[in-house]
């Protein structure tokens, strides 16, 4: 029975995403941090989306938001946002190609700090250009990263 | 390509509502929890619930570098030591030998005061807190504290440094709190200028080493090396303690403010530790609470205890 094993996978790999999250930068390199779990979500939600669908990445950007002390459903909503729409593509994501899968994360990050700017606006703090910049990183490292929870997958089996 | 696994592969249909409903259903939610949120502040229950939460991943975040500091204060030398140690007591001395004089200073600050009919307002109690090593949140100036409730520690706590005012407290967890810095765009404080009493506020810039004074009229009488303290207007900030000291003034004649940049006078990107403050009525409010029972089981008897 491999079920609790991969069970462990995405609970130690989402432990890992906010850990890296709150882990201390510089202050300079802060606004290159990627979106840690932002890509976790992306990759369970393709990989087991009876498991981790909406309502866990809805879960997940709570937790976050308490982490990050930003308002409460902020990053929720996000997270949901992008994880609905991973869900609606899963199956064409899942054969994508390892550029066209990178490509694909990169226009839900893209859909994702557009929905966290959007509601910072309306919060009515400032807006700079800074608050896109993640998404930079967060792609370049999604191969590794998808590489790596993919490894994890197998292990698993 | 992405790892599917066999037990997914099985379930082609969701039960439940489509996926659709749910994020619509999600979507509602989360927008009333941001508006009951930023509005009204009725979350602080699920908040705190939360905090217990995340916790952990804070603790474990933080763990390495406080075993780190451990380490390094466990080898360091000998030599080092008796170092620090000697001029650890130089400095207690000298700041004893100042204290003496403290002593006569206040009293005869409560006979003037009791003379002019004003409380009595300069025995603040504190606590020492850490700082955990965490990032908050990137585009803004929070930190987060290792006391919360459960050490007395409330909303809108003032926190000094040796230096000066560090900020303020914007959330208490039962283990834990948050923080916003002075430095912060959100963040605002009542000040004077020590010099000749003019009362103005002080705001972060969302620069770590500036804060801005922006309500200040061309003629104002302000100068470079100004300090500024805390005005305790508001009533969230002790009176008197250090805020900033000016550091540029220019006087625009077409606008019609100053433009006056100030440096924070604590050491806001590089302390350890901060000074929770208690102004000495909050004090006495938490030593009732603790005795009637509310503030926890005992566990956190700090609170009360003056320095």
């Amino acid at each position: 029975m491999a079920q609790p094993r991969i069970g462990w996978a995405v609970v130690s790999s989402l432990l890992v995403a906010y850990a890296l999250s709150i882990f201390p930068f510089p202050p300079a390199l802060e606004v290159l941090r990627p979106d840690w779990v932002a890509l976790c979500v992306i990759f369970w939600v393709v990989c087991l989306p009876s498991w981790v669908g909406i309502g866990v990445a809805w879960l997940c950007g709570i937790l976050l938001d308490t982490l990050t002390g930003a308002l409460l459903g902020q990053h929720a909503i996000a997270l949901a946002l992008i994880a609905y729409i991973a869900f609606k593509f899963h199956r064409r994501i899942r054969v994508f190609p390892i550029w066209q899968e990178t490509f694909t994360v990169f226009v839900l990050l893209s859909l994702y700090h557009i929905a966290l700017v959007w509601i910072e606006g309306t919060a009515g703090h400032r807006i700079t250009l800074g608050y896109f910049l993640p998404i930079l990183p967060s792609v370049l490292i999604w191969p590794a990263w998808s590489h790596l929870l993919n490894a994890t997958v197998r292990q698993t089996r | 390509m992405i790892e599917v696994r066999e037990a997914d592969k099985k379930r082609l249909f969701l039960r439940g509502p489509s996926p659709g409903t749910r994020f619509f259903v999600l979507l509602v939610i989360s927008i009333s929890l941001m508006v009951s949120d930023s509005r009204y502040g009725h979350l602080d229950t699920l908040r705190q619930a939360l905090s217990v939460v995340v916790y952990p991943i804070r603790a474990l975040v933080d763990m390495p570098f406080r075993v780190f500091d451990d380490a390094g204060d466990k080898l360091a030398e000998r030599d080092q030591l008796v170092h620090d140690n000697d001029a650890l007591r130089e400095q207690l001395t000298l700041i004893n030998a100042k204290l003496l004089q403290y002593d006569a200073l206040e009293a005869e600050n409560t006979r003037l005061r009791a003379l002019m009919d004003a409380t009595s307002k300069v025995a603040d109690r504190v606590l020492i807190s850490e700082i955990l090593n965490v990032d908050v949140h990137a585009n803004r100036h929070r930190i987060a504290l290792d006391k919360g409730s459960r050490d007395g520690a409330f909303q809108g706590q003032a926190l000094l440094d040796a230096n000066g005012i560090v900020g303020q407290i914007t959330r208490v967890g039962p283990f834990d709190s948050e923080a916003i810095l002075l430095s912060d765009p959100d963040h605002a404080v009542p000040v004077e200028i020590l010099r000749n009493g003019l009362r103005t506020i002080a705001v972060g810039t969302g620069d770590i080493s500036a804060v801005s004074l922006p309500f200040l009229p061309n003629n104002a009488d302000i100068r470079v090396g100004d300090r500024l303290v805390s005005s305790g207007m508001g009533g969230k900030f002790p009176r008197g303690y250090p805020v900033g000291v000016v550091s540029s003034v220019t006087f625009d004649p077409h606008q019609a403010f100053a433009s006056i940049d100030a440096a924070p006078a604590a050491a806001l990107n590089h302390d350890r530790e901060v000074l929770l403050v208690w102004s000495e009525e909050q004090g006495q409010r938490f030593e009732k609470r603790r005795a009637a029972g509310l503030a926890g089981s005992g566990l956190g008897p700090a609170g009360g205890r003056p320095r």
